[in-house]
C-alpha cells in the first residue's frame, strides 16, 4: 500500500475523510510549490516578451506541453493544446472540427453513459449542422456488447464519442474497439479521458483515437488547466476555436491568418502557472507509479465493495469486481435519498458526491433519479474506508428505519 | 455532528410515515414543484372551497427534507383560509432564509423543527419546495386548476 497522505497539505492533521476524488483530486505540496516557483521567479506573459522572465515563462510553459505529450504518448509536443478542462476540450472539437465538417444526414454517435460535457457539445454541433445525434446504449452493469457497438456504427457515422472510464461505473470502456469500428466507416473517434487519466497509463497510439481530452485537477493538478490531444494533420486542418491575442500570424483590418498549431487554439493569455502545476502533478503520479496507484486504489475499493455487498439495503452500481471500478463506487440505499446520504456522511466528516453526477440520461436509463458516489484515490487509506463504512452502516437507523 | 440535529425525529417520522402523501382525486388545484438540481419532484394537490383549503395532499419523490417539509406543511394548512396559509408559507421561507422572528417561528409550530436547515445552504431548496409550490398555486390559480 502507498503512504502518500503527508504529501497533501489539506490532509495533514485533519479528520476529514475525502472520498470525492472523481469530482476533483487533492493537490500535493509539490504541485502547489511548482506554481509558487513559477509565480515567484519568472511570472510574465509567455510567448510574447523579449526579456528574460517572459522567455523563462515561455520555456516553462512549453516544457509542460512536452511532459503532457509524453504522458499521453503523443508523437509531437505540438499535438497538445492546453485548455481549461475536459469540457473546454470537448467544446473545442465541437465548435471547430464538428461544425466545419458535419452535414445534414451525418451521424454523431455518443454513449448513453457520457458525462454531460461529452454530450451537450454534440447536441449543439448537431443542432447547428443538421447532423443526427445517435446513442449507443449500455447494459445495466455498464457494458457495451460487441453486437451493440457494431450495430450503432453506420456508413453515415462521422464522429464517435466515448468516455474512457465512466464517472458513474468506473469501468474502462472498449475505446480501442470502438475506434476501430469508427475508422472502418471513415469516422473520427473522440475519447474523454477525464476519469481514466488519473488511474491508467494513456497511449493515444494504442487507443487509436483521433481526439483525447482530460483535466488536470482530477490527477492532482490545479483547477483551470487541461489538455486536448489530436494528430498534427487534424489540428492543422481545423479552424481556430476562440479568436484574439496570441493565436494569429497576420492581422489586417478585414481578416487574419492563424498562428501555427497549437497556438492557433490558445487564444489570449494562457494559464502558464497552471500548466507548470499540471506538469508537476504528472511527475508526481509517475514517481508514485500508476501501477502502484492502481493496486492501492483497487485494494481499498475491494475492502469497501465487499463490505457494501454484505450490508443490507445497499446497492452498488456496476461490476461486482473492485478492479473494474477505478476507485468509483456509485450506490443507492433503500428508502434514503442520496442527498440525505451525503448530509449524514458529512456530519461524520465523510465527503462523498450525491446527485445525478452530470449524467442524467444514464440515470434515466438505469431508472434511478440520483445516486451517491464514493471515489477513492492514491492518498486514501484503510481508515478512510472504514470510517465511510461505519457511517454507512448506521445511516438507515439514523434516518429512523429499523434493520 | 451539527447536522444530526436537523434529521430529528419530527423530520424522520414525517418522511417515513407521511400523513398527506397520497392521491387526492377531488383536488381542484394541482401544481408540480421541481428542484432540477437534486431531483426533488412533487405534485401538490389542494381542494379549495370559498377561499379555504378544505383538503390537501402530495405525491412525488425527493429527499427526506423535501418530503417531510411538504407533509408538515399540509398538516398545518388544511382547514385554513388561503391567506393564513400563505402567511405561514411566508414565515417558513423566511425562517429557512434566517430572517424570521422568534414569534413567527413559534407560529410555525411543528415546521419550526426544520429551522436548522437554514445552516445548510445546499438543502434550502429541498425544505421550501412544498411551501414554494403552495405560493405558486395561489399566485396563478388558473394554471393549477384541474
Amino acid at each position: 500500500m502507498l503512504d502518500l497522505r503527508n504529501d497533501f497539505p489539506i490532509l495533514r492533521g485533519t479528520d476529514v475523510v475525502y472520498l470525492d476524488s472523481a469530482a476533483t483530486a487533492q493537490r500535493p505540496a509539490c504541485v502547489i510549490e511548482a506554481e509558487r516557483v513559477f509565480n515567484d521567479t519568472h511570472n510574465a506573459n509567455p510567448l510574447r516578451g523579449l526579456y528574460a522572465w517572459s522567455m523563462e515563462a515561455t520555456d516553462a510553459y512549453e516544457h509542460a506541453r512536452q511532459t503532457v505529450a509524453d504522458f499521453v504518448g503523443a508523437k509531437h509536443a505540438e499535438e497538445i493544446v492546453f485548455t481549461r478542462n475536459t469540457t473546454e476540450g470537448l467544446n473545442l472539437i465541437a465548435y471547430t472540427w464538428a461544425m466545419a465538417n458535419l452535414k445534414p444526414g451525418d451521424e454523431v454517435l455518443v454513449t448513453v453513459m457520457e458525462h454531460h460535457s461529452n454530450l451537450l457539445p454534440w447536441q449543439l454541433a448537431c443542432e447547428r449542422t443538421g447532423a443526427t445525434l445517435r446513442f449507443l446504449e449500455c447494459t445495466r452493469d455498464g457494458l457495451f456488447p460487441e453486437e451493440a457497438m457494431r450495430a450503432a456504427v453506420t456508413e453515415r457515422t462521422r464522429l464517435v464519442c466515448m468516455g474512457h472510464v465512466s464517472n458513474v461505473y468506473g469501468r474502462v470502456n472498449p475505446v480501442e474497439r470502438m475506434a476501430e469500428l469508427a475508422h472502418s466507416v471513415g469516422a473520427l473517434m473522440v475519447c474523454d479521458a477525464a476519469q481514466s487519466a488519473p488511474h491508467i497509463p494513456l497511449d493515444v497510439q494504442k487507443l487509436g483515437v483521433d481526439f483525447l481530452v482530460f483535466s488536470g485537477h482530477k490527477l492532482c493538478g490545479p483547477m483551470g488547466i487541461g489538455a486536448l490531444w489530436a494528430r498534427l494533420e487534424l489540428l492543422e486542418a481545423m479552424p481556430p476555436f476562440l479568436r484574439g491575442g496570441e493565436m494569429i500570424e497576420y492581422v489586417t483590418r478585414e481578416r487574419a491568418t492563424w498562428a501555427e498549431v497549437p497556438h492557433k487554439f490558445e487564444a489570449g493569455t494562457v494559464n502558464a502557472a497552471g500548466a507548470v502545476g499540471l506538469e508537476a502533478a504528472i511527475h508526481y503520479l509517475q514517481a508514485a507509479g500508476l501501477d502502484a496507484v492502481e493496486a492501492h486504489v483497487n485494494a481499498l475499493t475491494d475492502r469497501a465493495l465487499k463490505a457494501m455487498q454484505a450490508m443490507p439495503h445497499i446497492h452498488v452500481i456496476g461490476s461486482d469486481r473492485a478492479e473494474e471500478h477505478s476507485g468509483i463506487l456509485t450506490f443507492t440505499v433503500d428508502d434514503v435519498h442520496p442527498h440525505d446520504i451525503a448530509a449524514i456522511l458529512d456530519s461524520d466528516k465523510v465527503c462523498i458526491r450525491a446527485g445525478h453526477h452530470c449524467a442524467q440520461p444514464l440515470m434515466k436509463h438505469l431508472g434511478v433519479g440520483s445516486t451517491a458516489r464514493a471515489s477513492i484515490y492514491l492518498y486514501n487509506n484503510t481508515e478512510d474506508v472504514d470510517r465511510f463504512l461505519d457511517s454507512l452502516s448506521s445511516l438507515r437507523s439514523r434516518m429512523g428505519y429499523g434493520e | 455532528m451539527e447536522n444530526r440535529s436537523f434529521y430529528n425525529e419530527v423530520l424522520t417520522e414525517h418522511n417515513m410515515r407521511p400523513d398527506f402523501k397520497h392521491d387526492l382525486p377531488d383536488a381542484n388545484l394541482v401544481l408540480e414543484g421541481v428542484n432540477p438540481s437534486c431531483g426533488d419532484d412533487i405534485y401538490l394537490k389542494l381542494k379549495v372551497e370559498d377561499g379555504t383549503i378544505v383538503d390537501g395532499a402530495f405525491v412525488g419523490d425527493g429527499c427526506a427534507i423535501s418530503q417531510a417539509s411538504a407533509d408538515i406543511m399540509l398538516g398545518m394548512i388544511v382547514g385554513l383560509p388561503k391567506d393564513e396559509a400563505l402567511h405561514l408559507a411566508d414565515c417558513f421561507i423566511r425562517m429557512i432564509k434566517g430572517t424570521a422572528t422568534e414569534e413567527e417561528i413559534e407560529e410555525l409550530d411543528e415546521a419550526g423543527a426544520l429551522r436548522d436547515i437554514s445552516h445548510m445552504p445546499a438543502r434550502v431548496k429541498c425544505a421550501v419546495l412544498g411551501w414554494h409550490t403552495l405560493e405558486e398555486i395561489f399566485k396563478d390559480p388558473a394554471k393549477a386548476r384541474v
